[in-house]
């Protein structure tokens, strides 16, 4: 149990100082580098709660798909920071005045003192017939069924949504319509139509028939 | 033994730590859209957490949930974001001010 409590406090030291890196850092690409240190780390201490499957789901959604998409943005766009950087000690004081007054404010109702193990006794260990993806699973295709089905929807009309707004036409595009082709008649149209001698389909050899015969 | 009330700290720490970086980094839209993914993960360590000490798995379906909304908010985000830069040609917060609101 002492080694479980080790990675605890490692892994929450790390979240805790790489998030304070992420709104620190003068460059963004460094804020959203440690902005998945953050992720990294979370999700091992989401593995110390016993929640496996959304510990990889972190990793591998938040990691992998949503801050690549920060670092692309970041990258692609040519930011000037010394002007978004303008007034940055000047907000420092207010904004940690209001952060620690927070802290302590939630401290207070969160802390030990009702949430302590004397109110919340630690459940012993699952052993290693629990599998947290089968729990998730039957939860999520049953009772769930229908918000599942709407997540789904809400992804879709992300993604139309996301395409639609950084969609544009440009000009000098080569883009042709398939239905103005199809209508294209002919007469005042620009096609005519020609015609041609039908050709017959080729003729069989002259040894087939025999052997059929035969 | 790890008791909940650390956890609770944790999501606690977190979740001030990006309130100062909304009030810090007012300017840069990024940093800003990255704090309000510090503060879904706070939430979200909460509810993983009392999932854990309660023994009740329906924390993590919400969690399930949350992480859905989050990321399609983070891409409708973005593509504002690259929609304003590509009008505005910056991303300064105090430059946005068309509707004079």
């Amino acid at each position: 149990m002492g080694f479980e409590k080790f990675l605890f406090y490692c892994f929450a030291a790390m979240t805790v100082a790489a998030s304070a890196m992420v709104i620190s850092r003068r460059n963004p690409v460094h804020a959203v580098l440690w902005m998945v240190v953050v992720f990294v780390s979370s999700a091992v201490l989401w593995i110390l709660l016993e929640a496996e499957f959304l510990g990889i789901v972190l990793i591998l959604v938040y990691v992998g798909a949503v801050m690549v998409l920060f670092l692309f943005v970041v990258m692609m766009l040519d930011i000037d920071i010394a002007t978004l950087r303008a007034g940055f000690i000047s907000y420092l004081p207010v904004g940690a005045l209001v952060a620690a007054v927070m802290m302590i404010e939630i401290a207070l109702v969160v802390g030990p003192a009702h949430f302590g193990l004397a109110a919340f006794s630690a459940p012993p260990a699952a052993g290693v017939a629990v599998n947290n993806t089968h729990e998730l699973g039957m939860l999520l295709y049953t009772v769930y069924a229908y918000p599942v089905e709407l997540a789904a929807v809400i992804l879709l009309v992300a993604i139309v949504a996301a395409i639609r707004l950084t969609l544009r036409r440009r000009p000098d595009n080569k883009y042709i319509d398939p239905a103005r082709q199809v209508r294209v008649k002919k007469g005042p149209d620009r096609i005519r139509i020609l015609k041609m001698a039908s050709v017959g389909p080729a003729q069989p050899p002259a040894a087939d028939p025999a052997a059929t015969k035969e | 033994m790890i008791a909940l009330s650390d956890y609770l700290m944790l999501g606690d720490i977190l979740f001030s730590i990006a309130v100062a970086g909304i009030f810090l980094n007012r300017k840069n839209v990024i940093v800003l859209l990255m704090c309000i993914e510090l503060m879904l993960l706070a939430v979200n360590t909460n509810f993983v957490a009392f999932s854990h000490f309660r023994h009740d798995i329906t924390g993590q379906v919400f969690v399930f949930f949350i992480l859905t909304v989050a990321a399609a908010e983070a891409a409708i985000g973005l593509a504002i974001l690259v929609v304003l830069f590509r009008n505005r040609g910056t991303i300064n917060v105090q430059d946005f001010d068309s509707l004079k609101g």
